[in-house]
């Protein structure tokens, strides 16, 4: 085991805070969700560390909460567009021919509509509820995924190997699962960061247009929103959520870069 | 014909064959989701009689294929029809706030790719010392910014605790050019923020790149100074990959616009992007959706047209 970088270290700590935090939320939280416990706007003090927020509710245990609900749908739509994306993008590499062909142009009409636009236009027509987002957050993500899996894929199926599993006569499911997934799954686990972070961006900025999580859930995005009018008269509410967005990306973000190079370096390729 | 005019055609005809998909996709993708687009807008307690109502006002009792070309020829002919809630004609809407979203675009760029083109130099120069770790952390931290957090952040601070520039980007007709730059200052700075990190990091890497050419290294041992290098010998070889950076950029601008009109409440197409998605106002979101991506994939084919023409083997035909 090699030492692990400083940069590295403090992400890895601080993503586990938020996790840690996301996890216990019912058990941290000073105070109930929605319970009013004071004035509206009422400044930092010892019973209430952040303040309390647009109508008089502890703005710490609405961040606790927050970071449950950012957590938990960043983590599920991650999930789902992993699963989805590295699947068919497998199967496009092994199957080849027009299964790959019509996958590939797919995926790429998809991804020639902006992300946030796209999800607009569908979340007109559907209902907005948190399901809802996380299938549209991790079906429109996973078109990154397919392109990412689908390259390394296409490198895995022409060695020996994979020629002499085929030659046996193993199945489609058992190739893709037992020759070449263990393979590729390097580059995949580096990528996982990135793409929780922009999950986790994406709901927030989603939510922030009051088009995300709706209430009485809120997540960091919402909060934002909920105190976004203070700022004005110099009431600085809304940024303690914004700035657990922000630290949240950019703690995953270390951890990410210190994976990143690690696997590369494991393959002899690539460099800085 | 000449391989570039060839190729260039080519990558013309293949854009606007995707921008038919685009449209095929915006327009059907609606039509398959599950559930009844007009029921979603009125809610679960809507009357059969206003469901009814609905259905006919939007059309929807008529066969999708039809209908499906008659919006993408009005479209073409700038008929975009009306908005479900207020019965307004879209096009005239969108034509009004079209104008200051470019406004807002337009300065967004013209300050941030010079800089970023310049910032990018110098962390090439001084690869590895000081003012790269500077200039490269500093990139890193507003890359894991969301728009409306950077938004929030310069509203705070600029506006609100230095009073240096109005929190409100309000613009009207009949406003004079200097007033309106002072009232888009603030979106500027963000969009700038933004999109100036990954456009500097991506020139940065593409000259890096450069720089372990052959060539570099018989210019170094001429004894051109660093500068010179970069500037005569690096920078020109660089230019396809970073113009490509720069319209991926500019692209990335226009969706960012979105989140940071609503942020500074400017009268653009973002902000009336978002209020009938509130609404639920299908017409508009898919007229203000095939926009921004029609925007969107021009820009690209800009990009790939550009790359195409700045490759000097292409230039000449053996």
């Amino acid at each position: 085991m090699r030492r692990i970088p400083l940069s590295a270290l403090l992400g890895l700590i601080l993503t586990g805070g938020f996790f840690f935090v996301a996890i216990f939320a019912q058990l941290i939280a000073p105070y109930k969700m929605d319970e009013l416990v004071g004035g509206v706007w009422d400044p930092i003090s010892t019973t209430h560390w952040l303040g309390t927020d647009s109508i008089g509710r502890d703005l710490l245990t609405r961040m606790i909460y927050g970071a449950q609900v950012t957590i938990f749908v960043a983590t599920c739509s991650t999930i789902l567009s992993f699963v989805t994306g590295s699947v068919l993008g497998f199967l496009a590499a092994t199957a080849g021919g027009w299964v790959d062909q019509a996958l590939s142009r797919f995926i790429d009409l998809i991804m020639a509509i902006p992300t946030l636009i796209f999800s607009l236009v569908i979340l007109t027509a559907v209902d907005v509820t948190t399901l809802n987002l996380i299938l549209v957050m991790g079906f429109l993500d996973s078109t990154r995924v397919f392109r990412l899996s689908r390259a390394v894929a296409v490198d895995i199926t022409v060695m020996d190997y994979v020629e002499a599993a085929r030659l046996r006569g193993e199945k489609q499911g058992w190739i893709i699962f037992s020759e070449i997934l263990p393979n590729a799954l390097s580059p995949l686990v580096a990528e996982l960061g990135l793409r929780f972070i922009f999950a986790v961006l994406f709901i927030s900025t989603l939510s922030f247009l009051g088009l995300g999580v709706q209430p009485p859930l809120a997540d960091w995005g919402g909060l934002v929103k909920e105190n976004s009018a203070g700022l004005v008269y110099g009431i600085p509410a809304a940024l303690a959520p914004a700035i657990a967005i922000a630290a949240l990306a950019i703690s995953v973000n270390l951890v990410a870069d210190w994976v990143l190079s690690r696997t590369t370096s494991l393959k002899g390729g690539r460099g800085a | 014909m000449h391989p570039v005019v060839k190729l260039v055609t080519q990558r013309l005809a293949l854009g606007l064959l995707l921008m038919l998909a685009v449209s095929a996709l915006i327009f059907f993708g609606v039509e398959a989701l599950p559930g009844d687009t007009a029921q979603a807008m009125l809610g679960q307690s809507a009357t059969p009689e206003a469901l009814a109502n609905l259905r006919e006002k939007m059309g929807l009792n008529e066969p999708v294929l039809w209908r499906y070309g008659h919006w993408l020829y009005g479209f073409l002919t700038g008929d975009m029809g009306v908005a479900l809630t207020n019965g307004e004609d879209i096009a005239k809407s969108v034509g009004a706030r079209l104008g200051n979203t470019l406004f807002l675009a337009f300065w967004a760029a013209l300050i941030s790719v010079p800089l970023a083109i310049l910032l990018g130099l110098l962390a090439a120069r001084y690869n590895g010392r000081w003012p790269d770790r500077l200039i490269s952390g500093v990139t890193l931290a507003t890359i894991s910014l969301p728009e409306f957090v950077a938004g929030y952040l310069v509203l705070y601070f600029l506006a609100v605790k230095l009073q240096l520039l109005p929190a409100m980007s309000m613009v009207f007709p009949g406003m004079g050019v200097f007033e309106r730059l002072q009232a888009i200052m603030l979106p500027v700075i963000v969009l700038v923020m933004v999109v100036l990190a990954h456009m500097m990091r991506m020139t940065r890497a593409a000259i890096l790149n450069v720089m372990q050419s052959d060539y570099i290294e018989t210019a170094k041992l001429k004894g051109l100074s660093p500068l010179t290098v970069i500037w005569r010998h690096a920078f020109p070889n660089a230019i396809a990959p970073v113009v490509n950076v720069v319209m991926l950029n500019l692209a990335y601008l226009v969706v960012g616009v979105v989140v940071v009109e609503v942020v500074f409440v400017y009268p653009g197409m973002g902000q009336y992007l978002v209020d009938h998605v509130t609404k639920r106002d299908l017409p508009v979101v898919q007229a203000c959706g095939m926009i921004f991506a029609a925007v969107y994939i021009g820009l690209n084919i800009l990009a790939d047209v550009v790359s195409i023409l700045a490759n000097p083997r292409l230039r000449h035909p053996k």
